[in-house]
């Protein structure tokens, strides 16, 4: 059985920081006080409170809890260890044996290329290469605000392995519409067993995309070589669809 | 002498090289108009309203022009007021309600000049009152402003909530606030009418909302003893339109790249460049600051290797800027603290750019925008990169500090993380009061090399880019490692060369009061 760590086994210390819709005060300190005791927490202390505006205060709160939890019966998807830029183009080479097309873009009306250009653009991310750098990936980042039926029609005309879609906006559930009609249209005109098609985004998992009709989903953290390990695995895996 | 000991002369070639490089693009502009171009100019003449269907007037009449809009679609709308004898409100709603004024015949030319000089007359007098009040309440609270200026986002998609939102970060001590747009606004070509409380990651850019949070910057303002400036986005397809609202409802700043829209909304780059020219005409009359977007670069390629583009692109945006009437002291050029935080010395480096900058355009007031590409879910040390970003934007003087958030790269921020964002600044606004003044950069030493360097390259790439020619640079991937062709875009349909007897008495006006002839 575990707790949080602070400075001894078991103390249970959290820290916390948030607002409450109340004007500064000393009633306010003592709402945030009473408010972290029904969160669970013990020997709670206020050390910080300020006004934010009129009629909102911020605090940061330390608190000791007694809930634990059984480490043993933690279950988590084994994380797979994927290829590097250099094992992916090798692995083409060897099992597929031609150039493969990725096509990506960020659809619908988002304007946010900050994901789709970190696993795209030649320079990639973080020192690790984009697709556009991969000699045996031929790359095309359409960018921002393609529509659905725009990105099908690239694809279909590229002859697209793989389709890459980003979404980063994602109020008020505008991206599972946007991914959802995606599938429906590739369904409908016929080329959804055509290409492996792949989501990516901070608010995205893999079990999202998986549910949504993708063959996978990419969230934070994610880079380049992630996503060319898992089309060409796919590809290369005998992948018929 | 400077902190960087910076080669004058190389300076002046750069600002030559800029002045070639947007000649033929001025040709061109001068010889063309927009849809966006003409009706900004029915707004500035009063054409306000939509119709049933939600259709705003001013594309009711620019639609039904079709490609006569070559000769200007201002004397219809002036001859519509003088033989119907309306004002522009009533025959708003005449439009709105049907009335196609492109079919009425043409009065006597001098009575249409003269209601021409009327209107003009009638929307100069508004922007210059609201020029009047905002210097008048600057001056009056100087002393409590910051310096340099902080500058908080919204981005509610609900006006009335970013209201709150907005009143609240003045009280935390903000001097800038800029209502985020929702999510693909840029690519519609009108803009929507009346309050919205429907947006995507923002707010709906309408005059009505222009109108409600200046109202409620003003009471804010009041309260606390401090003018509040507003800032909004001039960008995108009606980017003249915004600036037309944006003089009339008092907006203090906005933010207004030459080729953003080109490079990062693929809108068609004759259409911006031709829209961006009236549009900074119209900021320039209404005393509004511009921000450029430079910051774009650097998320997208590397900020120590791509610092050039940077300055490159400040350069080109000043003498766009200078074509417009602008004067430096409008010219918000934009620049970032993007550099990876694994980056050996990386601090110096930043400090180096931003010191060019400020030594490059002594007069132009800044505008520095946080590190956004690197922020991750560590909060706590997204917090130091904000204190260092903080630190180099005052020992460098910069005019204009869009606040980083901790949250940067979880959420759009929570009240508490404006809250903390204001207070990190000032921290080290205090702290660091006079440290610019007191300190010497070392002869020869890693800053000083480093902007040279970047000079040297920035004097290589705008030598490129002139010889190439701006616009087929952009195609050939020169700026953001994108290539947008000449013809591809949005918006290139409603670029049309002018006519011989295209009238446009806003234009004129404009190009008169700024000395542009």
């Amino acid at each position: 059985m575990i707790k949080p760590y602070g400075d001894t086994l078991n103390d249970g210390a959290i820290q916390l920081s948030f607002t409450l819709p109340v004007p500064h005060s000393i009633k306010a300190d003592e709402a945030a006080k009473q408010y972290a005791h029904k969160l669970g927490f013990n020997e709670v202390e206020v050390v910080q409170s300020n006004p934010l505006s009129e009629g909102f205060s911020f605090f940061v709160v330390y608190g000791k809890t007694n809930i634990q939890l059984d480490y043993d019966k933690i279950e988590v998807e084994e994380v797979k260890k994927s290829m590097d830029y250099y094992q992916v183009n090798d692995f083409i080479k060897e099992n597929i044996k031609r150039k493969i097309v990725v096509v990506g873009a960020c659809t619908g009306t988002d304007a946010h290329t900050v994901g789709i250009d970190a696993i795209m653009n030649m320079k990639g991310y973080d020192q690790h290469y984009g697709l556009e750098r991969y000699p045996m990936i031929e790359a095309y980042n359409l960018g921002a605000q393609v529509t659905n039926e725009e990105l099908i029609s690239k694809a279909i005309n590229l002859k697209a392995d793989a389709i890459l879609v980003s979404q980063v906006v994602t109020q008020k559930e505008v991206h599972i519409h946007n991914m959802t009609e995606l599938i429906e249209i590739m369904e409908a005109e016929g080329v959804r067993s055509d290409m492996i098609v792949i989501a990516g985004g901070p608010r995205i998992s893999n079990k999202l995309a998986l549910e949504l009709g993708y063959d996978a989903g990419f969230g934070r953290g994610t880079y380049p070589e992630n996503v060319a390990s898992f089309i060409v695995e796919r590809l290369g895996g005998g992948y018929s669809g | 002498m400077t902190k960087l000991n910076l080669d004058n002369n190389k300076i002046v070639k750069a600002r030559e090289l800029s002045k070639e490089i947007t000649k033929p693009v001025h040709d061109y502009i001068n010889k063309h108009t927009t849809v966006a171009i003409e009706r900004a100019t029915l707004r500035t003449l009063g054409a306000d309203g939509v119709n049933k269907d939600e259709i705003p007037v001013p594309n009711i009449i620019v639609d039904a022009l079709a490609d006569k809009i070559k000769h200007g679609a201002a004397k219809h709308y002036i001859n519509a007021l003088v033989r119907k004898n309306l004002n522009p409100q009533q025959l708003n709603s005449k439009i709105a309600d049907g009335l196609d004024i492109t079919t009425l015949n043409f009065t006597d030319k001098d009575l249409i000049d003269k209601k021409a000089r009327e209107l003009v007359e009638a929307f100069a007098s508004r922007v210059k009152e609201n020029v009047c009040f905002r210097n008048k309440k600057i001056d009056q609270y100087k002393d409590k402003e910051n310096s340099p200026l902080l500058y908080l986002i919204v981005a509610t998609g609900n006006i009335y909530e970013d209201i709150k939102q907005a009143q609240a970060a003045a009280r935390q001590g903000a001097d800038i606030i800029a209502v985020i747009r929702t999510t693909g606004q840029s690519l519609l070509d009108f803009v929507p009418y009346g309050a919205t409380t429907e947006g995507f990651g923002g707010t709906y850019a309408t005059q009505e909302n222009f109108r409600i949070m200046r109202k409620a910057l003003d009471d804010v303002g009041d309260e606390i003893g401090k003018y509040i400036r507003l800032v909004n986005y001039c960008s995108g397809l009606c980017m003249p339109e915004i600036a037309a609202m944006g003089a009339i409802e008092r907006l203090d700043m906005m933010l207004n790249d030459s080729m953003y829209g080109i490079l990062f909304r693929d809108i068609n780059m004759y259409r911006t460049f031709v829209d961006q020219k009236f549009s900074r005409m119209i900021n320039a009359f209404a005393d509004i600051t511009i921000n450029s977007g430079e910051d774009n670069y650097l998320t997208t390629s590397d900020a120590y290797e791509k610092a050039f583009t940077v300055t490159a692109s400040q350069f080109i945006n000043e003498q766009f800027a200078f074509d417009s009437g602008l004067p430096p002291r409008l010219m918000g050029l934009g620049h970032a603290f993007e550099m990876n935080p694994e980056k050996e010395n990386g601090f110096l480096y930043e400090m180096a750019q931003a010191q060019m900058a400020r030594e490059i355009f002594p007069e132009a007031p800044l505008k520095y925008m946080p590190p956004t590409k690197y922020m991750t879910g560590d909060i706590f040390k997204g917090y130091i990169m904000n204190a260092m970003f903080n630190f180099v934007a005052k020992a460098t003087n910069q005019g204009i500090l869009l606040l980083g958030m901790l949250t940067e790269a979880i959420h759009t921020p929570f009240m508490q993380d404006r809250f903390l964002a204001v207070e990190n600044a000032r921290y080290i606004l205090n702290t660091t009061k006079d440290f610019a003044n007191d300190i010497e950069f070392k002869k020869n030493g890693i800053m000083q090399t480093r902007a040279k360097d970047v000079l040297n390259q920035t004097i290589e790439f705008l030598e490129e880019v002139n010889h190439i020619g701006l616009f087929d640079a952009i195609e050939q991937k020169m700026f953001a490692e994108v290539s947008r062709p000449k013809n591809g875009g949005k918006g290139f349909g409603g670029v049309f060369e002018k006519s011989e007897e295209y009238y446009n008495p806003v234009y004129e006006y404009l190009e008169r009061t700024l000395n542009l002839k």
